[in-house]
């Protein structure tokens, strides 16, 4: 047994675990602060230097709160559904090839947790389980607005992924594989996916913003209609990790979009460097894509108001999907040209 | 009519050409809007630190003033009172005694004065009503307090302190009411 092998994937696990909270805790603070330009305010300023302890304080206010668990829930339920939410959240970066490989202590350290031939696959799967926490929490909770965010949340959850799945097999058709390594790779330099595919990946940005619960598609969380939907019942920290899990949600999907659509690691001038060097500009060049995304992902939000239900399902079933089918359709006939079967 | 502010649009229900119906111009749109004003100027005044400009004629909490030697100007009159619309004043009169003459200015004093000052308007009729320019409004702040008892000032937050006057320059330009 290789035990070298086992620290190194033990701490690459947990330096990512701790990036993407730290990621997800500052993207609440600068959610705000870019609420509060578009809005022409100033935004959170009182805790540290331009209020960058922001996030602290409300950390430590989520746990000061009371932990309050109705009466009429599903204790059980009820405790597991913020788990769940923050867990499948969370996995999704195992698979996500940080970098090229890296050079220490004599061995070649590999800047991704495990190198599935089936990442793609495993990726929609725990995006399918994250539905989960929404609902085992909404119903758990035993209430009724509740429950309606939980039910909006899953038939949004399933009426987008599946356009999402068809924008993504013409990036799996293009690369011939379903490894997210071998996909990345193949975008060398400049030569990325959105190039060829920009329509997968408007769609497979729409659905992102879906998946994620993010405006415009928020329905699941609308105050208005449903006061907070799913985590109504929720306080203390058990609300801090379904908010949480939102954002790490929208971590992993920037990172997702600029993997499959933006060369992931691949900068352009890549070639010129090598080694360690060039592993730490890769991963400094996949960062700025993915605040890049984070940051458009927040613009949508505060300028978009949020669709009505119908008009989601419209959305979903009789636009996105049909121009998913066909996009797919062509670009299966232009590979099966470009391969000679005519 | 025509249009005075020159803002004026025809509304039209025309049906959405294609590229309307496809919502992505107009969200590109709205995203340069918002992104235009992410540059623009805050408006915020940031308060403990910086504050806003008051204009001369602001009307914030009363002070009762003291004349030059130091002796209360109210005598109790309760005019201030029955002018006040929202009966927020109130206040019990008594006789100036011997040896009292450095402390009020009148031979009738106000012993309690208070003004509840979640009930006042900051209307100024008070000011106005006043025949011995003993009550004015000033540019200062009500501060905020936790209970409702607290926002009853007596005469402990109302009168002046002789060694900390209250500049009311400002509000008694005209001198109309005599010479003090």
């Amino acid at each position: 047994m290789d035990y070298a092998l086992i620290i190194e994937k033990f701490v690459l696990v947990v330096i990512l675990f701790l990036i993407s909270l730290g990621i997800a805790a500052y993207s609440t603070y600068f959610e705000r602060k870019l609420a509060a330009w578009i809005q022409d305010r100033v935004g959170p300023d009182r805790a540290g230097p331009f209020g960058i302890l922001q996030p602290i304080a409300d950390g430590v206010k989520m746990f000061l709160k009371e932990d309050f668990i109705p009466q009429n829930s599903d204790k059980w339920l009820f405790i597991i559904g913020p788990g769940i939410a923050m867990f499948t959240a969370l996995i999704t970066s195992a698979i996500i090839p940080w970098g090229p490989d890296i050079t220490m202590f004599g061995r070649t350290i590999s800047l991704q947790v495990t190198d599935f031939n089936i990442g793609v696959l495993y990726m929609f799967g725990v995006v399918s389980i994250g539905v989960y926490g929404i609902m085992i929490g909404g119903w758990a909770s035993n209430n009724k607005y509740s429950l309606f965010g939980a039910i909006r949340a899953s038939s949004q959850m399933i009426s987008y992924e599946l356009a999402m799945g068809i924008s993504l097999i013409t990036i799996v058709l293009m690369s011939g594989s379903l490894s997210l390594t071998d996909i990345v790779n193949r975008q060398h330099g400049m030569d990325w996916n959105i190039w060829y595919q920009p329509v997968a990946f408007l769609v497979f940005f729409i659905c992102s913003l879906a998946e994620t619960n993010r405006a415009p598609f928020d329905l699941p969380e609308c105050e208005s209609e449903l006061i907070g939907g799913y985590h109504t019942e929720y306080s203390s920290m058990k609300l801090g990790l379904f908010l949480f899990s939102e954002y790490v949600a929208m971590f992993i999907s920037s990172a997702l979009i600029a993997m499959l659509f933006f060369g992931g690691y691949n900068f352009p001038g890549m070639d010129a460097f090598s080694g360690n060097l060039l592993a730490v500009l890769c991963v400094g060049a996949f960062f700025a894509k993915i605040f890049f995304f984070i940051f458009v992902f927040m613009w949508i939000r505060w300028t978009i108001p949020r669709f009505r239900f119908d008009q989601l399902m419209h959305l979903g079933w009789k636009t996105l999907i049909p121009i998913a089918i066909i996009n797919m359709l062509i670009t299966g006939l232009v590979i099966a040209f470009n391969e000679g079967w005519f | 009519m025509e249009s005075l502010s020159n803002r004026k649009k025809v509304v039209s229900d025309k049906p959405m050409t294609f590229v309307e119906s496809l919502y992505l111009p107009a969200i590109f749109n709205g995203m340069m809007v918002t992104l235009k004003h992410m540059f623009q100027r805050r408006k915020t005044i940031k308060y403990p630190e910086e504050q806003r400009v008051f204009a001369p004629v602001y009307r914030g909490m009363h002070v009762l003033k003291r004349d030059e030697q130091g002796r209360e100007n109210c005598t109790a009159c309760g005019l201030c009172a029955v002018a006040c619309p929202a009966e927020a004043i109130t206040m019990v009169a008594e006789e100036r005694k011997k040896g009292e003459e450095h402390l009020y200015r009148e031979e009738k004093y106000a012993e309690t004065y208070e003004i509840n000052m979640l009930r006042c308007i900051f209307c100024g009729l008070c000011e106005e009503a006043c025949p011995k320019e003993a009550i004015f409004l000033t540019d200062r702040i009500v501060p905020t307090e936790y209970e409702r008892g607290e926002f009853i000032y007596g005469k402990d937050m109302l009168v002046e302190k002789i060694d900390q006057r209250i500049d009311i320059t400002k509000r008694q330009s005209t001198g109309k009411r005599g010479t003090v």
